[in-house]
This record gives structure tokens, sequence and C-alpha cells, in this order.
């Protein structure tokens, strides 16, 4: 069942470039991204970061650099964004996890936005400007990615990279320390781990794959700007990844492209799309805190649920006929 | 993609090096600091530490009674401002009884935010309380970026405190000096009322015990709403002073919430004192900064906050809770 | 999944169609209309010098060339680009790609210009500029297919630096918009006032946008320059103007230049604190009659609350009714055939007699060196400016071979 709908989406994800504009997809899955690395901070590790903007924003900008100014090829470019996002991770994540809870939201907070400052004022960012026209050039020395198409699988290809990691991540004993971590951390530390030492591998992996979403997005959109780094990305990314649902795997997936889409295609609503967000926020904090993909994945398991019981009265009537 | 384009910081912040000579010849490098420009900005950092401090002292009120984090503050200050604009616009009325109605105003409205939202999410985890008031901070932003554009609506300086007093290294504009002095009168007001009155006694061990408090007959849940809209209040109070010197627009809060922030934090989350002194002392610091370092004047406070969560995380004042 | 395999052999039959078409008869008027695009700043700090009255100057243009143009309707849609060079680069891609746009007009904030003119030169389609100030997108940035109408930071700088120069406040302290605007701007008038025989004594720096300028009018008034130069514009400008009065800058001898600076600033400051400002404009509405009449038909729409057009809008107008000229003399909407058409026609509305364009996109016009009246002096709703001398084109702007444009052999 479960493969049947995972190969009718990914034949969907093949041929979506024909039915839709690609630089929108392609602007999509770099969210996606971005989500999914969000949340397995906060989903699965139990960390809140207020600051993710900062590794996406920063590696958008270092990829933009390299290949505007460096001329790189776009696997560089893409190296480049993806390890500034996990120096920067690792500096900003060995600092935060000292504290927990609220502390460390606004730890994570101060520290993006210093990332922030920085970006404004530094001259190889190009403060207002960002840094424009950044080229896409040929991967691998064979594919051309000038072409929204192609550029649209390699992006996919990348996606699909990504989640594969965090899934691994998830569904391994790795994972199964982090949800203890966050389910009960002092037991966890009764128990003999290193609580820090794997909250902060579990953070250079999210920033890391926030950072690959960000050179990506710098590839996809031709800019780096200082929209990437803001504190309001910070709040979206939390936006998309709660409205999909926490701590799932393709929730992230699901809410990125719901916030994307309604972005996009609500534009000329001009500033309701700001007020819709926000009631979405409210709604999901309200009364979906499990979001989209938790709630259905919640009434399949109560269906699933219900469904044994029934089998199961069946059962026992069929064994013990009534008198 | 957030579209929340380039937000005005009324906080003064962000010069470049006062004299940075990057003409051709003829330029007049400054080398010294002359104590003109020093005296000035740090006059200037104290105007909006006072600021700081009144929004700050608004958080840390919810923050330290109701351990909720109210990301609407900003766009409840913005509130603040519209409502004097509106007063003024629509019902005729200066600045003067704008300065009693608007946080009055602001006030109802937070009471309407706790009632209806804020207390569904008491039993959970308290980042939800962020989480919520962070998504109404956005709508309230929305609402207004739709009504009223961005670019900002003016608002007079009152008739009795215009002009200003030439105080040899600066001039400083009475309106300027006036946010001093209420700022200053307000903090001390609500800091007595909170430390040092019965009623804020029992706000403070509401907090710390809700249900004894509540089996004495006092009726916590009221006292929590009152609070918030209290501290709202302040908020709205602060955004009604703003108005004749900055824009009236819907961004203003956007940018100076985060740095309030920074200020809870740093002065402790939950210590009204802490939240007081840190405001000013920040307002002051900043001003510093502009004289010596410009390029840091935006950054010094989150740099200061990291050092701080890292040393003593629950602030300089702080209980850790 | 029928319907998906349907749009696939549909998308796959018209892409062997257009492959195979004869070019010839690929359409003359691309997509069978005369798209043009209004990318403008609709709710923020330019909204009102742009905005939805340049989308109004755009529709009015459309609407009095006939509607139509080979025989193809003409289209004017727009988006709020926010001010923000992701979001008005997003916009412009999606635009050409997707929904057909032929031409992006408008585009205030030097910043999204730049980018929106690296995207229409790579993919050929007309870039009518009138809202951008930077120099820049005639100079280093320039393109094939870009055209800066109105004006731009060279000629504010030079009309308004040297006239007060040569008023005798030779110099100078700059308070400038951190963006590429800003930065062009002080440049640009750094240059004109040392020409002109004076001085500049430094700058600050300014967040865009700020709404408090208290730290830099401090360190301005602590510089003695005779004159601050306000390398800024829209909220900006009028924020620094009221602040300035607050601190007592001009009382205290200093003189404010507003480097740009248009009729609305003038209404939203009041002519109490505006009156006897210096400024460099490309037309005012109430220059002559052929204004006056345009004026009064733009301030017909009820939108317009009674706001004469600035030049930016007038701009939009006439650079639309040129484009629009020059696509029916070429016979088709291609964007090098019709730009070398504008080119080779001399430019004739109520803005400009017999103006030209060159090679580096640059319109040839004149500029006016204008006062702003005292509260005495005006008569009527809007009757801010008196036009002081007018400034001849060849002096108005940036020599041909300054600019570093590569057009410019």
């Amino acid at each position: 069942m479960k493969r049947i709908a995972l190969a009718a989406v990914l034949a969907a994800a093949l041929a979506a470039p024909f039915a839709a504009y690609p630089v929108f997809l392609m602007t999509a899955l770099c969210f996606a991204i971005f989500a999914c690395a969000f949340n397995l901070l906060v989903g699965y590790a139990g960390l809140l970061s207020f600051g993710h903007a900062a590794y996406f924003g920063l590696a958008s900008y270092a990829t933009a650099l390299a290949m505007k100014q460096w001329g790189a090829t776009p696997e560089v470019g893409l190296l480049v964004g993806t390890a500034a996002g996990a120096a920067l991770g690792l500096v900003f994540g060995a600092l935060a996890i000292r504290r927990q809870g609220i502390y460390f939201a606004m730890i994570t907070l101060a520290l993006s936005q210093m990332v922030f400052f920085y970006a404004l004022q530094a001259k190889w960012t190009g403060g207002e400007d960002g840094i424009q026209a950044v080229p896409r050039r040929v991967l691998f020395g064979a594919i051309d990615l000038g072409s929204d198409l192609t550029m649209y699988y390699v992006v996919l290809a990348v996606f699909l990279f990504c989640i594969g990691v965090v899934y691994r991540a998830i569904h391994s004993p790795f994972g199964q320390v982090l949800k203890a971590i966050r389910e009960n951390e002092p037991r966890a530390i009764s128990l003999g781990y290193n609580v820090d030492r794997y909250k902060l591998l579990a953070f250079v992996l999210s920033a890391t794959l926030a950072g690959l979403g960000g050179a990506t997005k710098a590839l996809v959109t031709h800019i780096a700007s200082l929209t990437d780094v803001q504190w309001q990305m910070s709040g979206e990314v939390v936006l998309m990844t709660l409205v999909g649902g926490l701590g799932t795997v393709v929730g992230p997936v699901v809410g990125a492209f719901v916030i994307v889409t309604m972005q996009n295609y609500l534009a000329s609503l001009g500033e309701w799309v700001l007020v819709i967000q926000g009631l979405i926020f409210v709604v999901a904090v309200l009364a979906f805190r499990r979001g989209i993909v938790g709630e259905v994945l919640a009434v399949w398991q109560l269906r699933r649920a219900r469904r044994l019981e029934l089998a199961a009265e069946r059962a026992a009537l069929e064994a013990a006929p009534p008198r | 993609m957030s579209g929340a384009g380039r937000l005005p910081c009324p906080c003064g912040a962000g010069g470049g090096a006062p004299f940075r000579g990057n003409r051709p010849k003829d330029m007049f490098e400054l080398i010294g600091i002359p104590p003109q420009a020093l005296f000035g900005q740090l006059l200037l950092g104290l105007i909006n530490g006072a600021f700081y401090a009144l929004l700050s002292l608004g958080l840390s009120v919810i923050f330290g009674l109701l351990n909720v984090i109210n990301f609407t503050h900003g766009a409840q200050y913005m509130l603040g401002a519209f409502a004097a604009w509106g007063l003024l616009s629509y019902a005729g009325l200066s600045y003067w009884p704008a300065l009693i109605l608007a946080p009055i105003a602001v006030a109802i409205v937070g009471l309407a935010i706790e009632r209806l939202f804020l207390r569904r999410l008491y039993g959970y985890d308290h980042l939800y309380g962020l989480l919520l008031t962070f998504g109404i901070a956005t709508i309230l932003e929305g609402v207004f970026r739709q009504r009223y554009g961005s670019s900002g609506l003016p608002y007079p300086i009152p008739g009795l405190l215009s002009g200003g007093h030439n105080l040899g290294f600066m001039f400083l504009p009475n309106y300027r000096a006036w946010v001093v002095v209420v700022s200053l009168a307000v903090c001390l007001a609500t800091w007595f009322l909170i430390e040092r009155t019965r009623l804020g006694s029992y706000l403070r061990a509401a907090t710390e015990n809700a249900p004894l408090v509540q089996a004495f007959g006092i009726n916590v849940p009221r006292m929590i709403t009152l609070t918030y809209a209290f501290g709202v209040g302040l908020a709205g109070l602060a955004g009604a002073m703003a108005a004749p010197i900055y824009q009236v627009s819907p961004l203003m809060g956007s940018n100076l919430i985060i740095v309030v922030f920074a200020v809870v934090v740093i002065g402790g989350m939950g210590s009204i004192m802490g939240s007081i002194l840190t405001g000013f002392g920040l307002g002051i610091i900043e001003g510093f900064t502009k004289v010596f370092y410009p390029e840091a004047s935006n950054t010094v406070v989150f740099v200061i906050m990291a050092i701080v969560l890292l040393i003593k995380p629950a602030g300089l004042f702080g209980q850790t809770r | 999944m029928k319907a998906t395999i349907l749009k696939l052999l549909g998308v796959a039959a018209v892409g062997f169609g257009l492959a195979f078409a004869p070019h010839g008869v690929r359409a003359q008027v691309s997509g069978n209309v005369v798209k043009l695009g209004v990318l403008s700043d609709l709710s923020g700090t330019y909204s009102d010098t742009t905005g939805n009255g340049s989308v109004r100057a755009a529709k009015m243009a459309a609407a009095d060339f006939g509607g139509k143009v080979l025989g193809k309707p003409i289209e004017v849609i727009s988006a709020d680009h926010q001010n923000q060079p992701d979001v008005g680069s997003g916009i412009a891609r999606r635009w050409i790609d997707e929904e057909g746009v032929d031409t992006i007009v408008d585009v205030p904030t030097s910043s999204v210009a730049l980018a929106v003119q690296q995207i229409t030169k790579e993919k050929n389609r007309v870039f009518l500029m009138s809202g951008p100030a930077s120099s820049d997108l005639t100079g280093k940035a320039c393109s094939p297919v870009g055209i800066q109408w109105t004006y731009d930071t060279y000629a504010l700088a030079h009309g308004t630096g040297g006239a007060l120069v040569k008023q005798g406040g030779d110099s100078w302290f700059f308070i400038t918009a951190d963006y590429a605007f800003g930065h062009a701007l002080e440049r640009d008038t750094s240059e004109a006032v040392l020409a002109a025989g004076g001085k500049v004594l430094g700058n600050v720096n300014a967040p865009f946008p700020s709404a408090d300028f208290s730290s830099f009018l401090l360190q301005a008034q602590a510089s003695k320059a005779k004159v601050i130069g306000l390398a800024n514009a829209g909220a900006d400008t009028i924020n620094s103007i009221k602040q300035a009065e607050e601190y007592g800058i001009v009382s205290g001898g200093q003189r404010l230049a507003g480097l740009l600076v248009f009729n609305t600033d003038i209404h939203a400051l009041g002519l109490q604190a505006a009156q006897g400002l210096v400024i460099t404009v490309a037309y005012d509405w109430d220059m002559n009659d052929a204004t006056r009449a345009f004026a009064k038909r733009f301030m017909a729409f009820p939108e317009s609350k009674g706001v004469p057009p600035s030049y930016i809008q007038a701009g939009v107008y006439t650079e639309v009714t040129h484009y629009l000229r020059a696509i029916q003399a070429a016979g088709t909407d291609e964007a090098t055939a019709v730009v070398a058409k504008m080119r080779e026609m001399p430019i004739n509305d109520f803005m400009v007699k017999n103006g030209t364009i060159r090679i580096d996109g640059r319109v040839m016009r004149e500029m006016y060196l204008a006062q702003v009246k005292s509260p005495a002096e005006s008569k009527y709703p809007f009757d801010y400016l008196k036009i002081l001398q007018t400034i001849p084109r060849d002096e108005a702007f940036r020599p041909l071979k300054d600019g570093g444009c590569y057009l410019v052999k």
C-alpha cells in the first residue's frame, strides 16, 4: 500500500514540471528541504531553534559568491554553501545546546540576528541588493543547468537525497536516542548517553541540510538576498513544519508546498497572504498541533485500530458463537 | 519569500562610520571623537533606551507572571501608535487624551487575546504560547499593512512639547526629553506596584502556586487576564508615545520586538527591575557603540544576549525557573 | 491519470508544432497580445510616487493608443515587488517564462531594477524604466534592451549639487540610504560638488528604510558642513527633513539638500517645512498647458485622490506610448527590433520635444531646477514648485564615454 503511494508520488514529481511552472516547484522543493532539516531538530530532537534562517541564508550567500565571483561549477557551489551551513551550525550549535527550552530558542534567535546584521553590512553580500544574477553553469561537466526543466530534476534529486538522509537518521539508533532525549532528557543521561554530543550532532546535521536547501535555492532563483537571513524566514520554516506536521517525515514537505503555493498564487491578494499565514499559524497552534500529515496519520491510526478491533470482535464471535 | 520588506528600525541604529573619508582629496579626517558627538549620541541612546525599557517592561511582566512569551508585543506597540493616530484623525482627539485612551484600547485587545486564545495553551509547553502570539502578530501586521500600506502616516508633535533646548553639546527636542521622563515614571511605578504592593504580591504568589492562591479565594484567572492586559497596555503606551517621532507604520513593531526580547532575556525574564535597567543600559551602550564602532551598533545587543545566556541563562537579574 | 497523460500529449504536440512551424508564420506579435507588466512598489515607501499611479498611467497610454497595436490587443498587468530584489526578480522571471510578458515597466528601487535589467537582458525583453534612479543602469549595468526614461542620480546630483554650491553651499555631509540608489546618488552628487569647487566632509550610511534619523542628523550637525545632502528618497527623506526640524538643524544654519523629492513628499511635509528646498525634477505637472491637460485626465480617475502625476508616473505614460508607436512602426514586438525603432523615432510628447535615446539606454531630455514655494506663494492644491531654470540635455546627463557601459565603443 505504502509502496504504491510512494511510486505514485514519485511519478507525479517526475511529471510535475510539465504541468506547473518549474521555478515555482523548485522553490517549493528548496523550502521543503529547509523544513525537513528544521523538523529533524524540532520534531525529533525536540529543540525549537528560532534562528534557522541563518544556515539557510548564509549557505545561499556562500553559493552565490562561489558561483558568481569564483567562477565555480554548480557541484562546487553547492558544496561551498552546504559547508558554510555546516560550519555555522557547528559553532552556533555548540553555543546554543548548553541551554534548554526557551533559552535555547532565544540564543538561536540572537545568533541568527547577528548573521542578519553581518549580511546587511558585509561588502560581499551586497547589502540590500543581495548577490544577483547568480549563474548556474554546467553540472559535473555534462548537465547544463540553464534550462529550468533540467534544473528541476537536479533539484528533485537533491531533495530526495535530503529526505533520504533525514529518514535514515530518524530510523537509526541515533534517531532512537534523539527520541529518548526528547521524551526524557534526565533519564537518557542516567542511561549513560552523552546527551550533548547527540544534540550537537542533530543540530549540525539539521544546519547542514538547511544549508543545502539554501545553496540550491540560490541556484534556482539566481539570487541570494537579505530575505533569506531575516528572522521572519525563521518564523516561516516553523510555520511550514507546524502546518505540515511536526515529527513526521513528509509533514514538512507538505507544509512547505502549502505555504509556497499560497504565497505564489495568492500574491495578487497582497498583504492578505500575511494575514492568512498568521491565521493558519494560530489555528494550527490552537487546534491542529499535529499538522496536516499528523492529523491524517492520526485518523489513519484510529481507523486501523478500529478495524483491528472489529476484526478481533468478529473473530471472537466466530470462535465462540452465541448459544 | 516572506515578503516582509526591509523594516524601518526606530531604534536609531545602523550608522556607518561617522566621518568615512571615501572621497578623493580635500578630506576632513576626524581622528579623535569630540565630546559633543559622544554626549549627543549618549543622550540619543538614553532616549532609545526609554522605549526599550517601556516595552521590555510589558514583556517582562507578562513572562514573569504568566510564563507566556508575548511575541505580539511589537504588534501591540504598533496598535498603540495607530490608536493615537486614529483618535486624532477620526475623533479629533489630541495627543493628551490619546495618551490615556490608546493604551486602554490596546489593553482591551490584549484582554480579548488572552481570554480567547492564550488561555487554552496554559497546559502546554510555553513554546506554543510563543508560536501563537507570533501568529497573532503576523495577522495584525498583515491587516494593517493591507489597510494602511507600509509607508507610514504622520502624527504631529503636541504643541506643548515642540521645540527644544540647546544644551551646548546638542540640541535636545522637548518631546524626546518628555519620553525619557514618562518612561522612567511608568517603569518605576510598575516596579513599585508589583514588588511592593499587596496586589503585586498576590500576582507573584499566583505565579508560584496558582491553586493555593486560588484556594485563598483570589480569582487567579481574572488576575492573569488583567496582568496580560496591563502588560499589553504598556506596549500600547509606548506606541502612542512613539507616534509623534517615528512614522506610524504597520511595520514599526517588527524589528523592535526582537531587540526588546533581547533586552528582556538579558535583564532576566521575570525580573521587572532587570528589564528596566537593561533597557536603559542597552540604549546607552548602543549610543557608545555608535560613536566608536558604528557598524556593530545593531549587533551589540545580540552579542550581549548570547554571552549572558551562556554564562547566566536566567539573565542578569533573574532566577531560573 | 488520464488527464495527466492527455496534458502531456498536448504539451508534446504543441512543442512539436512550435519547433517545426516556419519562422515567418511565428506571430509577429508574440502570443497574439502585447503584454506589459508594470512591476512597482504598490504598498511601500514609493507607492505614492509610483505604485498604482504608474499602473494607471500605463493603462491610460494603452487606451489612448486605441487598445490595440498591429491588430492585437494590449494588456497591462501589474505586481508588487515590495522593494525586494528576490521578489521582483521572481515575478519578472515568471512573467516572462509563464505569462508571455513582452515588456517590464517602471520598477522603482534601484536594487530591484538592477536584477530585472539582468533578466530582461538575458531573455531579450524590453525594460522600460521610469522609477529607478541609479545611473549605473545606463552605466556599468547597461543593457541593449533597457531604457532609462525619466531621470537618474547623475541628473539629480549635478542639478541640485551644482546649484547649491554656486549659492555658497560648498561643504557637504551626506546621509545615505544604504542601497544601490543611495550610494549612486551620493557618489554622483559628491562628484558634482567637487567639480563645482566644493568639499565633501563625510557621510553616514543609514539602513534602508529608517524611521529615526536622530543619530545621523547629529553626526551631520557635528560635521559643521554647510549643506547636509539627503541621499535618500520617499519616506526616508520626509523623516530626515521632519526630524531635522526637531533638532534645529536648519535654524542652526545648515541647509538641507533633498536630492530626490516629489510633490507627494512636499505634500506630506507641508509647505511650511519644505519651503525653499531646491530640487531637480524631470517635469512639473503644472509647467505648461500640455502637462496640465495630462494631469487633469490623470486626476479624473477617483483612485488618484486628486494627486497629480509625479514625473515617474508621467514618464510611464510617455514611455509606453513611444514603445507602442515603435511596435507599430517596426511591425513586430520582438525586443531588439522595437528598441531599434524607439531609437530611430524622436520622442515627442507633453514632457519632451525631439527627445532621443542613446546607445546606453539613456533618454536625453531637459531637466528642471525648481524651488518649493512658500505657503503664501501657493495658490491651489499641489501648486508647490516654481521652475528656476532649465538644464539642457547634454549638461543634465553623464557624457556617454564616462559611464562604463560596454555598449559604448
